[in-house]
């Protein structure tokens, strides 16, 4: 694919999942020795297509510079980038604002910015937030965070066998005592989907925001934070085929105009003495100092990659990959799939018979598998099914019915070993 | 009987695995030497015997026998098992300062060396740490009596 500084216009085109892979040079290679890579821990992150990867090169070959601050040619190059950047971002999410997309470090950050910058605000002794037993660490550990200190109360919608949340439960929590509903879109853990554009509604009803972990979604599905009509919305660069450390949140206009900033430095500012300091407008109050330049234009080029996919072709792919790796797992003497909700993403959690998911893991490497063992930042989850951990797999839209094949016959193989 | 050395058992144990070429024997046979570890008692599996850091849940007692330290460990993945009870056949049963001083190489030359590998290697690494730490305490113990 000829990638070039400023092309990348947006293109359809038909689902070539051969063609797809041959855009990731870290899908050709091989791992101990000469066992050819299945990577099948997408939902950690994802691997990176070359035009994200020459895309950072450019910047830095041809375009590198600090960003808002010199008059000089090449920063006004860069600046027009990582700006464009934001705008691919906003147009891909649908955001009714360029401003209303604030660069984080990844998903992580921008929930913290929202624990800490609206926090107080929102929220007094007595009031609660609502999460759910399948977030991960990063929707959990900031909430309690902001509840210490403000005197709220978390509150957690159970998980129910089959890894669905009990809606009912949801709904009878919701009072005029909520001020947030902080919600995964996708879980990592189980694959599940949530019925976020409901429960936003619902959210919405009682009077409370609602923020949306989006980690595990934008790869996966289109995303429009307009018509699910989410307060707050975060995701991660590394993802969705872009690269780490960048990452957005998404935030209503007025709601991040009313909030304070979350850091104070240079790019923030709009006049800085010591009888007092004015903040910049949006989006540049909540990005303090010299931003993940390279990072951003990078996200950008994973936007333009995931815009020339036709997304209802790569939806039907990896419905496919999960219905197939479903069943073909259950083949497997004792394998038990944890996460089996009626609405669920390419995401599968297992235990195979007593096996020990870090000797599941380690084994599986040796044939060139990559999957996720361990509890997977979701450790009251594992609490709530009793289980240290699971062996995750976890598809992207450049899997094949191959990957999974190769996993099957692998656990098939390992399986006499940890019996 | 006269107690082996500590680099004459590394030295016992390369020879064991060279006998493997493929990964697959060696961690069968990896995992066939956990089920001989000298298992610690249910009693002492709690957070004071546990090693942290690892994927897997490792807990591992120093005990003194005549002037000798000896362990006994346990953990719920038999890979682990096996890395341990490697490890207690070369330190375990002898004098504490001698495991206080080892240098503890063979894993990587047996070819599993991707348990030293960094996010990993917190685990192998406190063991090992963690097996020193108590023979250095008997050690210093000895002297002080
Ligand atoms: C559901 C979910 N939320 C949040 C995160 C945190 O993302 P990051 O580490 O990129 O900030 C992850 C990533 O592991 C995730 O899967």
């Amino acid at each position: 694919m000829p990638t070039s500084v400023d092309s990348a216009a947006p293109r359809t085109q038909p689902f070539d999942v051969a063609a797809v892979r041959a855009q990731f040079p870290t899908l050709q290679g091989t791992v101990h020795g000469d066992q050819p890579l299945v990577y099948l821990d997408n939902a950690a992150t994802s691997q990176k297509p070359d035009m994200v990867i020459d895309r950072i090169r450019a910047y830095y070959a041809e375009e590198n510079s600090n960003v808002h601050r010199g008059v000089h040619r090449l920063s006004q190059v860069a600046t027009d980038a990582y700006e464009g950047a934001r705008e691919k971002i906003a147009r891909f999410i649908h955001a009714a604002h360029t401003h209303e997309v604030i660069f984080t470090r990844g998903t992580t950050e921008g929930i913290n910015l929202v624990a800490y910058s609206l926090g107080a605000s929102l929220l007094s002794a007595g009031d609660e937030i609502i999460v759910s037993e399948m977030e991960h660490h990063s929707n959990i550990v900031p909430w309690q965070m902001l509840c210490e200190r403000v005197g709220a109360t978390l509150r957690v919608i159970p998980v129910s066998d089959a890894g669905a949340l009990d809606y009912t439960a949801y709904t009878d929590m919701l009072g005029e005592q909520t001020g947030l509903v902080a919600i995964g879109h996708i879980s990592n853990a189980l694959g599940t989907i949530n019925p976020v554009q409901q429960m936003i509604a619902d959210a919405h009803a009682v009077g409370a925001l609602a923020l949306i972990d989006g980690a595990q979604s934008t790869q996966h599905t289109r995303v429009d934070v307009q018509a699910l009509d989410c307060d707050f919305f975060c995701f991660s660069g590394h993802k969705m085929f872009g690269p780490t450390g960048i990452g957005v949140l998404y935030g209503k206009e007025a709601l991040l105009n009313a909030m304070p900033p979350f850091q104070g430095g240079g790019d923030m500012i709009d006049r800085v003495s010591f009888e007092g300091t004015t903040y910049d407008a949006l989006p540049h109050k909540f990005e303090a100092g010299t931003p993940h330049i390279e990072g951003a234009i990078g996200l950008g080029a994973a936007v333009d990659f995931l815009e020339g996919l036709d997304m209802d072709a790569v939806q039907a792919h990896e419905t496919d990959l999960l219905t197939y790796a479903t069943e073909q797992l259950q083949t497997i003497d004792g394998l038990r799939i944890i996460g089996t909700a009626q609405e669920k993403a390419s995401v599968i959690s297992f235990l195979m018979g007593d096996a020990h998911p870090y000797d599941v893991g380690t084994l599986l490497d040796q044939m060139g598998i990559a999957v996720r063992t361990g509890h997977h930042c979701t450790e009251p989850l594992m609490d709530r099914y009793g289980i240290p951990g699971t062996v995750r797999a976890s598809f992207a839209l450049y899997n094949t019915r191959d990957d999974v094949d190769r996993l099957v016959q692998a656990l098939q193989r390992i399986q006499p070993l940890l019996s | 009987m006269e107690t082996t050395s500590i680099p004459e058992r590394e030295e016992a144990i390369i020879n064991e695995f060279m006998l493997f070429d493929d990964w697959m024997g060696k961690y069968e046979y990896l995992i066939e030497l956990g089920k001989d570890l000298p298992l610690i008692e249910d009693a002492y599996k709690t957070d004071d015997f546990r090693i942290r850091g690892c994927q897997s849940q490792v807990w591992l007692r120093p005990d003194r026998a005549n002037s000798h330290v000896v362990y006994r460990a346990d953990s719920d993945a038999m890979i682990t098992k096996g890395l341990i009870a490697l490890l207690i056949r070369v330190l375990s049963d002898q004098p504490p300062a001698a495991v206080a001083e080892a240098d503890v190489q063979f894993l990587e030359e047996i070819g599993l060396k991707e348990h030293l590998s960094s996010t990993r290697k917190n685990g192998l690494q406190s063991m090992v740490q963690q097996m020193k730490a108590y023979a250095r305490a008997l050690a210093q113990d000895e002297q002080t009596a």
